[in-house]
């Protein structure tokens, strides 16, 4: 076990309840969830793996593949949907060459999906490495993701 | 300056205001004033949401009440020398009225506020979040001293005779949930806040918990008080690390100021919260789902039929209430549950708290009492729809709600209308729609929401909204057949009927209210193979119209698939085979040349 | 006592027995799937609902698992309204859509009269009805979790963590004999253990008299960790356990002879 995982997991006492920080806290810290992060939680809690795997692939909240240098987040929640966020989420999977989920294949960009973030005044809503581009529209996409890709 | 002797400046803050630039805005603001030296003239800070949405980047200035209006970092130079220091108003950053078209002054003449009761959002408007001081020289915490005074019984009477019910969707009366759960053998017993807010398109727990965390906890105290509990926990959707932000340091000030933690305002009743993050699963908005998720489990739905008042969290006595049903408790203890009744209809008592989205012109957060109409919140307050389109429909009650119509928009906003219309209160999420969207579409969204979120516990649920979703998307794809709409309607009722939870037991709602209230555009798309909205792309064409094209060329440049043809300043043309019909092209036009037929 | 009536006929049972105990008592049968008497109720297969009502109820009625409500004084319950028996097709058609090559569902299709499959869900062919006896026998019996619910929704899957060999897993074949659709397979081939969809295989550990494997050397270290006191008949494999005990008695009553038997 790396020291920093063991500086995570000892941020929380050992009861189950704590198990989706802690996981949460070691997702955020490694950008997924590896399976030896995941065998570390499982003895450290005296948690069976096979539970902590199922919490793992549960919650959306955890990847368990690394993802790419910038996270392209687009909302899917109902305000932006009828405001045209799936054309949004299209057009980047049509730019990016990738399917929402996946990651492209120089790790430069991961392309998610959120059901809502709760900025709905400012749907069509696109957030990237957490910046938020509100009203986007398909003009502005290949603008926005020109800055990332210096 | 002018003839004030103090200013307060209140910036509308959290998640959407920072999503909109407030932060920089706010800083230069801050900035200006330090160089100008007006710093013990001006006070200046950060609120949370001030429901005006679409405003945003907003400020407003006290006592004067003026309200400026999508700022940018580069209007604080003129705000300061001119409202600052010569008390003169800035006429460009002021709002013009949706209602009188006329530029607004003060925030008094805004139309889109006079038809609300802000009782709970009010402090939004004024407090900083961060400063528990300011919560309470707003009158904060006197609902706790005063319970303390008083027995649980007395506490637990005051808040059913208030008639208050729960703000989470089922609405159950709270007075009676927390006296099930008194009554209820068991230690310890809990107290939990619903805050993991999974509707789309809803963000008043969000805003609450972002501009007032203080109003919440002081309701969750007292209810512990009453119910006899000794911990709570808030279960917060970790999308929202703001609220959380705020939340975690409200805590820490409670705890401080001996609102929280043990003998509380030196008493016998020790109370304390603990915080637990959502992992990103809308089924843990479900009570049983949310607490096996505190617990550390999947949130998968328990199958036992019993209350959670007699064995909930870890199978004890547990009282959960949403966000918003907490904030109100502090305001029942001062104000009676006289006054909480007098407002809103006879089985719906008090104020709602919508998240009004969508298409239309005043996005926002509204407060309004029980029992008024749609139609006044979608045109008195939401200044009806852009671009002079026409309204189509409201979806209220989130995933598990439905769609209404026109012809629904004089129906008073309380739970039994709601429900007997097909939808439900929900939480509070009110999405608008107009004639360009499509109502099968919207029904396959649901749907595929509910496909994304089902825990997959359950045959009905996990396979029946699956073959659900199959049909809707052959009918959005022109491959509809006759017999589907009654399909649909059977496998609703029967998906209703059978499932474990309420997730699948409401996920049809959408598809029932679509088909009872739009059952032509569900015929057009399986009999004409037609999309009467235009939005189903196996349906639609794009065309660039010969006669309006100039051949600027912007099409081109844009269209990731290399299926436009054309030369600048010639007519261009679209190659149906090669078009995937996502519309970047049609959005990038400016001259109006590519129509979808 | 509680007092109740299930399809016209009246009941009388103990408080916290569920409607399908109380129906078997009357020898009312209610097809179950993921129901198991040793594991406490699931409520996933829904195929045991039935329909309840009472007279207070003023005519409303509703739909509930019958393994999992427990009875209720005056409670009226029918086990094959139009109601039920409509739900319970729509179940068993979801569940030929899933797994349209099961015996198990095909044999309940057939006797629920209801029709091959009209819909499809094209899923990867799987027999798998997600009922969930496997992991909760693992869980709430042996105790060795050995798989768990993965996923979510219609990606739920049943599998070993990483869907890899696992560390635990001994083998007991308990998932193999509650599952009721015979997903799970066991295999005792060149003198190991196989265990699929587990991808876990285990040296079997032969018998002191025949030397026949007949366990897994990882089962038989936890029950000799479990039962301490058992001695070597442990290691022993069923039938020569057997030839053992009546060649001479394992526990002496008091009183008796050598070579009497048990």
């Amino acid at each position: 076990m790396t020291d920093k995982v063991k500086n995570i997991i000892s941020r929380y006492e050992k009861k189950q309840e704590n198990i989706l920080s802690v996981l949460e806290d070691l997702n955020a810290e490694f950008n997924y969830l590896s399976e030896d992060v995941l065998r570390n939680v499982s003895s450290e809690f005296n948690l069976p793996l096979s539970k902590v795997f199922s919490l793992a692939t549960f919650y959306k909240a955890f990847s368990l593949k690394p993802k790419g240098k910038h996270i392209v987040l687009v909302c899917m929640g109902t305000a932006c949907h009828v405001r045209g966020g799936p054309k949004i989420s299209e057009q980047l999977e049509q730019i990016l060459n990738i399917k929402s989920g996946e990651t492209t294949p120089d790790n430069l960009f991961t392309l998610e999906t959120v059901n809502c973030l709760g900025a709905c005044a400012l749907g069509p809503l696109m957030v990237i490495d957490g910046k938020y581009h509100g009203k986007v529209t398909s003009g502005k996409i290949s603008k926005i993701l020109k800055e990332y890709k210096k | 300056m002018n003839n004030v002797d103090k200013i307060d400046i209140y910036f509308s803050g959290g998640t959407c205001g920072f999503a909109s630039g407030a932060e920089s805005v706010f800083l230069a603001l801050k900035d200006e004033i330090k160089k100008n030296n007006l710093e013990q003239k001006v006070n200046i800070l950060m609120t949370g949401c001030q429901g005006f949405c679409a405003l945003e980047p907003l400020v407003t200035f006290y006592p004067q009440k003026i309200l400026y209006a999508h700022l940018v970092p580069e209007d604080v130079k003129e705000i300061v020398q001119e409202t600052l220091l010569k008390g003169k108003t800035v006429e460009r950053l002021l709002y013009t009225d949706f209602l009188t078209k006329q530029k607004v002054i003060s925030v008094d003449d805004v139309s889109y506020y006079k038809k609300q009761v802000r009782n709970l959002l009010k402090n939004n408007s004024f407090i900083d979040p961060l400063k528990i001081d300011d919560y309470i020289v707003s009158g904060g915490y006197k609902a706790l001293k005063k319970a303390l005074k008083m027995t649980p019984e007395e506490i637990i009477d005051i808040i059913k005779k208030s008639g208050l019910r729960g703000r989470g969707g089922a609405g159950f009366p709270t007075g009676k949930k927390w006296e099930s759960a008194k009554k209820a053998e068991g230690e310890p017993k809990y107290i939990i806040c619903n805050a993991d807010e999974g509707d789309p398109g809803a963000f008043m727990d969000m805003s609450l918990l972002e501009g007032n965390p203080h109003s919440v906890l002081e309701g969750m105290i007292i209810s512990a008080y009453a119910v006899g509990s000794n911990q709570g926990y808030i279960y917060v959707r970790n999308e929202y690390p703001l609220a959380i932000k705020h939340f975690s340091i409200a805590l820490e000030q409670a705890r401080k100021n001996s609102f929280l933690g043990k003998n509380i305002l030196g008493t016998d009743f020790s109370f304390d919260i603990k915080i637990i993050r959502g992992g990103g699963a809308f089924v843990c908005g479900e009570s049983s789902a949310l607490r096996a998720s505190i617990e550390g489990k999947i949130g998968e739905p328990s199958v036992k039929y019993i209350h959670a008042t007699d064995k909930g969290l870890y199978d004890k006595p547990t009282v959960l209430n949403n966000v918003k049903t907490w904030a109100n408790i502090p305001l029942i203890i001062n104000n009676g549950a006289k006054w909480f009744s007098s407002i809103g209809t006879e089985n719906s008592k008090g104020t709602m708290i919508f998240s009004l989205v969508g298409k239309i012109n005043n996005t926002g957060l509204i407060e309004v009492p029980m029992g008024i109409k749609l139609r006044e919140i979608i045109y008195d307050i939401g200044g009806g729809i852009p671009g002079n389109k026409k309204f189509k429909a409201v979806q209220t009650g989130g995933p598990s709600g439905g769609c209404l119509p026109e012809r629904c928009l004089d129906l008073p906003v309380d739970y039994e209308s709601l429900t007997k219309a097909g939808s439900m209160m929900g939480s509070g999420g009110m999405i608008v729609m107009d004639e360009d969207n499509c109502m099968v579409q919207v029904a396959k969204y649901f749907l595929t929401f509910t496909q994304d979120e089902s825990c997959g516990k359950c045959t009905p649920c996990r396979e029946g909204t699956k073959i659900m979703l199959d049909i809707l998307t052959d009918i959005s794809c022109g491959k509809g057949k006759e017999g589907d709409i009654e399909l649909l309607e059977e496998m609703s009722n029967l998906i209703e009927d059978t499932s474990l939870c309420a997730l699948g037991g409401s996920a049809p709602n959408p598809v029932l209210t679509t088909i009872r209230y739009f059952r032509d555009e569900y015929e057009s798309h399986i009999k004409e193979k037609k999309c009467p909205a235009r939005e189903c792309k196996a349906l639609i064409r794009y065309k660039i119209l010969e006669d309006v094209c100039n051949g600027c060329h912007l099409c081109f440049k844009n269209c990731p698939q290399k299926a436009i043809t054309g030369e600048p300043k010639k007519v261009h043309d679209i190659i149906q085979d090669k078009c995937t019909k996502c519309g970047i092209c049609f959005d990038v036009c400016k001259f109006d040349a590519v129509s979808v037929v | 006592m509680v007092k109740f009536s299930i399809d016209n006929k009246q009941i009388e049972v103990e408080s916290g027995t569920y409607l399908l105990q109380a129906a078997k008592k009357l020898g009312i049968d209610i097809p179950t799937l993921c129901h198991h008497p040793a594991l406490e109720p699931y409520g996933a297969c829904r195929i045991c609902l039935v329909e309840i009502t009472k007279e207070s109820w003023k005519g409303w009625s509703k739909l509930v698992v019958s393994c999992a409500y427990p009875v209720e004084n005056d409670l009226i319950v029918y086990t094959n309204s139009e109601k039920v028996i409509k739900a319970r097709k729509f179940i068993l058609e979801l569940l030929i859509a899933r797994c349209p090559e099961s015996d198990t569902i095909k044999k309940l299709a057939e006797k629920y009269e209801v029709a091959p499959a009209s819909f499809s869900l094209n899923y990867e062919p799987t027999d798998c009805i997600l009922c969930g006896l496997c992991v909760r026998v693992c869980g709430e019996l042996i105790k060795q979790n050995v798989i768990s619910f993965t996923h979510r929704g219609s990606n739920r899957k049943v599998m070993t963590p990483f869907n890899k060999e696992s560390d635990v897993c001994i083998t007991c074949g308990a998932c193999a004999f509650v599952c009721p659709t015979g997903v799970i397979k066991l295999e005792d081939i060149l003198g190991k253990r196989k265990i699929e969809p587990w991808h876990t295989e285990l040296p079997l550990y032969k018998c002191k008299k025949c030397g026949k494997g007949f366990v897994s050397t990882k089962q038989l270290q936890l029950l000799k960790d479990k039962c301490v006191s058992i001695g070597d008949i442990i290691e022993l494999c069923p039938e020569c356990r057997r030839k053992k005990a009546t060649e001479a008695p394992i526990c002496r009553p008091v009183g008796a002879t050598e070579g009497k038997g048990v």
